[in-house]
């Protein structure tokens, strides 16, 4: 059968992001919203992270995975906002004063009109082909988040011994999980000087455990015809090539990933909204609406968070202006200004903002520095100032601040 | 003991297109193969080129199948509903230093037959392939893209539908030939007897030529590393562009190379070796691969590589010598060796398979069937029919509506499908190779685990006998917890 629905926000993506957006759009006085969701239940990544250590910002304790995301499910549900699992878009057109997106579900079309779109699909993980992982192809290569899913929601375990490659958050708390399920993590390895994930991480995870990790070590080959018999790892020499000579060989039926997380834009660009090269998800205004009028971003389709409660923070935000997009009270004429990720600062989110606006920006800074002062300027004039007395690229940090109302040019954030 | 008329060692494009050839005829035939599945080997390791034919010797066998072959794929990949593009090709000259080798290879395509070759100017090259470098160009319209793996699939399944056996998981120890009968034996201890031998192992086509007793050149494999590209990319590149080949070289040179599904492919690079299993990718052709790819593909980024993979070349040329060796097709008193048949060698396979038949019928009358129908249907992909099919479908089958592989869009009941075509063991691989879920950019972290349930809950397949590529190839260590609903 094929359904027809009307809605004036449709919200791609039944996470902490999409349900929290929903939630936010509601709050504003929207009624007509629906989220929808390929997996057979919302929640999200979050279904499959039953670590707890979620929502100590937002509500002061440490929830599970699961328990953080059913909160919003639960309001989302008093509050009588539908959402469709089990349902995959396909196809979304911009129409003259309305999107027209396609879907489909266990025995059934829809066709959708709504009025505004809030991308909420969150990322994947990178594959080995993206890191150029080198060597044979065995059973037994899995990104940390797929072994996560298999043996925190199927009961299955993908190895006995495995190295972990990337210390990723996803990675490390896999390290932990691994462990506590009886197989051997023998080391992980990660190719910066620094650790990708979270130092609570590596402490909980690793350290707890006395898991080795191996920073500026490279993988020189992974070895095995069926399955993973080894892999065989070096470290870097200070021209990052692979010091062949300190190489080691590591006997495991199992290699996890755990090298970045991609924004899932494949939508966003069949709608050639702008994509921003570093964060790989939509450029946006301060109000995180993308390129193409009536579609905002939220969550990890934007930019890869590491807290959970600041996307939550940051999808209410999407939900309330995308209510004021639709409600005709948001002026799209306003002039915008580009925000410049300067001295050691990877990006900065939102890439566009408008004058005599409140806007939070969430930065990461290229490498770990101690006393690091952010600052926030315009045409020399210094808009905002932030010390920080250690800070790393594992951190997103997020800075409020308030855009004059006479701008020259572009804002400029540096870090010294 | 079971006794065949032809029996074919090796399903690989070869082997099922010789099977598939052979089916239109009352023959019995059986395809036997040491791996799980059709196209394990060097079939789905290639770029997918149906090549124009004007790199060989004129009157090579190499250039008589090329040409042949070229002619025959529209016809043959139609019949078959596999996926086919006469996108065309440049052989690039950057220098005119070269230009004598692109006038070579011009009147060398001439004459092997190959129609409508152009020399082209820069001009020319710009409007085929904007932003491409060099100075002059050698333009072949009818080189092609082809899916070699489905090819190969189709042709397994065409054939087996029209009565070819297909014996999986065992590999040839033994060959006797007993006056007018081939008697085999298998490593598990199967015999087989056949009254022809066709020798399609490919990489292993010289042991097997041993094995019968007949003193066959050996092989040296060469391997080519490739990575694999995100579709984003897919617009980037119009048609085939190539380097003029160097003069001693193994390989055709490092490019790029578009697929029918839409990933540009780079590769392969060019490298002997001494094991025929070692498919590893390696540090320093990565990373050439990688800065070729970047020189080539400006908007490159690090993310759109979704995967790195290595081919083997069966070469009868040693290393010292390089270059390339002709295809050798031989009778041998009803054993029909087959060895070297590297590039153009899926160009070449459906003229190969004719000369195959050709041969057979020095020895065994052939009639044709009467009820022999050369085409194979299949339903398109569910995301790209039209709306009032995919109404129609997801009301004869509600799976229709579940999607299972969210990059390549393929639903649960596609999966399903593609599970109950393998002929051999279920395999995450033969499932892959048959309806590409796990192929696109998240290379199966979304959806393996999802396959992994849907083949517990809709075919009883434990987690236990859930294999990557062979049954010496478990996905999972097992569960975590038994499953039973009461402790």
């Amino acid at each position: 059968m094929n359904e027809k629905i009307n809605v004036s926000i449709l919200i791609i993506g039944a996470g902490p992001a999409g349900t929290a957006a929903a939630l936010g759009a509601k709050e504003a006085g929207e009624d007509s919203i629906l989220i929808i969701d390929r997996d057979t239940r919302a929640g999200g990544i979050l279904n499959q992270c039953i670590h707890d250590g979620f929502g100590l910002m937002r509500y002061k304790r440490a929830l599970s995975g699961p328990e953080y995301a059913q909160l919003d499910i639960d309001s989302c549900h008093k509050k009588n906002i539908p959402i469709l699992t089990d349902t995959y878009v396909h196809t979304i057109i911009k129409g003259d004063d309305h999107f027209t997106i396609k879907a489909i579900a266990t025995g059934r079309l829809y066709s959708i009109k709504a009025k505004a779109v809030i991308l909420a699909m969150g990322c994947r993980e990178r594959t080995a082909g993206a890191i150029s992982l080198p060597g044979s192809r065995p059973a037994g290569i899995y990104t940390a988040g797929t072994a996560q899913r298999l043996l925190n929601m199927q009961n299955t375990l993908v190895g006995r011994s495995c190295v972990i490659v990337g210390s990723g958050d996803i990675g490390l708390i896999m390290a932990r999980r691994m462990t506590l399920e009886g197989a051997k993590v023998q080391a992980v390895t990660e190719l910066q000087s620094y650790p990708g994930g979270l130092d609570r991480n590596i402490r909980q995870c690793l350290d707890d455990f006395d898991i080795p990790l191996y920073l500026e070590t490279g993988i020189v080959s992974v070895h095995g015809n069926d399955r993973v018999c080894g892999i065989t790892i070096a470290p870097l020499r200070s021209d990052r090539t692979l010091d062949m000579k300190n190489s080691q060989y590591i006997t495991c039926d199992t290699i996890l990933l755990s090298v970045g997380l991609i924004p899932e834009n494949e939508l966003s660009r069949s709608l050639d909204i702008a994509i921003d090269p570093i964060t790989q998800g939509p450029i946006v205004t301060g109000d995180l609406m993308t390129s193409c009028p009536g579609v905002f971003a939220c969550g990890n389709v934007l930019q890869v968070h590491d807290i959970v409660d600041l996307v939550s923070e940051e999808a209410k935000r999407a939900g309330r202006t995308a209510v004021s997009f639709v409600s005709g009270a948001y002026a799209d004429t306003k002039e915008l200004f580009s925000i410049y990720a300067g001295e050691k600062i990877r990006y900065c989110v939102p890439q566009v903002i408008t004058p005599s606006s409140t806007t939070t920006l969430s930065l990461r800074v290229t490498e770990p520095i101690t006393d690091a002062t952010i600052s926030i300027t315009n045409d020399a004039t210094l808009i905002k100032k932030r010390r920080y007395s250690f800070t790393q690229p594992s951190e997103m940090i997020q800075i409020e601040i308030s855009v004059p109302e006479n701008l020259v040019g572009s804002l400029e954030v540096n870090c010294e | 003991m079971e006794q065949y008329d032809v029996l074919i060692i090796g399903a690989g494009v070869i082997g099922t297109s010789i099977a598939r050839e052979l089916s239109a005829y009352d023959l019995k035939t059986a395809v036997i193969e040491k791996e799980a599945d059709v196209c394990f080997g060097i079939s789905s390791r290639n770029s997918g080129v149906v090549h124009s034919g004007i790199h060989y010797a004129p009157g090579s066998l190499r250039a008589l199948h090329a040409v042949r072959g070229n002619e025959l794929f529209e016809e043959l990949c139609s019949q078959l509903t596999v996926p086919y593009e006469r996108i065309g090709k440049l052989t690039v000259a950057f220098e005119e230093s070269q230009f004598p080798t692109l006038e070579k290879l011009y009147t060398q395509g001439v004459e092997n037959g190959v129609p409508d070759l152009q020399i082209i100017d820069a001009k020319r090259m710009q409007e085929l392939q904007p932003g491409v470098g060099g100075a002059r160009a050698l333009y072949s319209p009818s080189t092609g893209i082809v899916g070699p793996y489905e090819l190969t699939i189709a042709l397994a399944e065409h054939a087996h539908a029209h009565g070819v056996d297909f014996i999986f998981t065992e590999e040839v120890v033994s060959i006797k030939n007993r006056s007018d009968l081939y008697e085999i034996q298998t490593k598990k201890g199967s015999q087989i007897s056949a009254k022809i031998i066709i020798d399609a192992a490919g990489l292993y086509s010289d042991s097997i030529a041993h094995l019968a007793g007949i003193d066959s050149p050996r092989i040296y494999p060469c391997r080519g590393e490739y990575y694999v590209l995100d579709k984003r990319l897919e617009d980037e590149l119009q048609l085939l562009i190539y380097p003029v080949p160097g003069n001693h070289s193994s390989g055709l040179g490092i490019h790029l190379t578009n697929t029918v599904e839409g990933n540009i492919l780079i590769g392969p690079s060019n490298d002997y070796i001494e094991n025929k299993e070692d498919l590893s990718t390696t540090v320093q052709i990565l990373a050439r691969l990688r800065e070729e790819g970047h020189e080539l593909l400006p908007s490159l980024t690090s993310s759109d590589f979704i995967r790195s993979f290595a081919g083997l070349r069966p070469k009868l040329t040693p290393p010292e010598v390089g270059g390339f060796g002709d295809f050798i097709i031989e009778d041998h008193d009803r054993f029909i060796l087959l060895i070297g048949i590297e590039s153009p060698g899926l160009t070449a396979s459906p003229s190969i398979a004719i000369s195959i038949r050709e041969m057979i019928a020095n020895h065994i009358p052939l009639a044709l069937k009467k009820d022999w129908d050369p085409s194979l249907t299949r339903e398109e992909r569910f995301l790209e029919l039209p709306e009032d099919r995919q109404e129609q479908l997801i009301a004869e089958d509600p799976d229709y509506g579940s999607v299972v592989c969210r990059c390549e869009g393929i639903t649960k009941a596609e999966v399903l499908q593609a599970v109950d075509r393998i002929m051999g063991p279920v395999t995450y691989i033969g499932i892959k190779l048959r309806c590409r879920a796990m192929m696109g950019r998240c290379q199966g972290g979304f959806c393996a685990p999802r396959i992994a349930e849907i083949l517990k809950t809709e075919r009883d397949i434990t987690i236990d006998e859930q294999f990557y590529k062979g049954i010496e190839s478990p996905m999972f260590e097992g569960l975590l917890r038994e499953e039973s609903p009461h402790e």
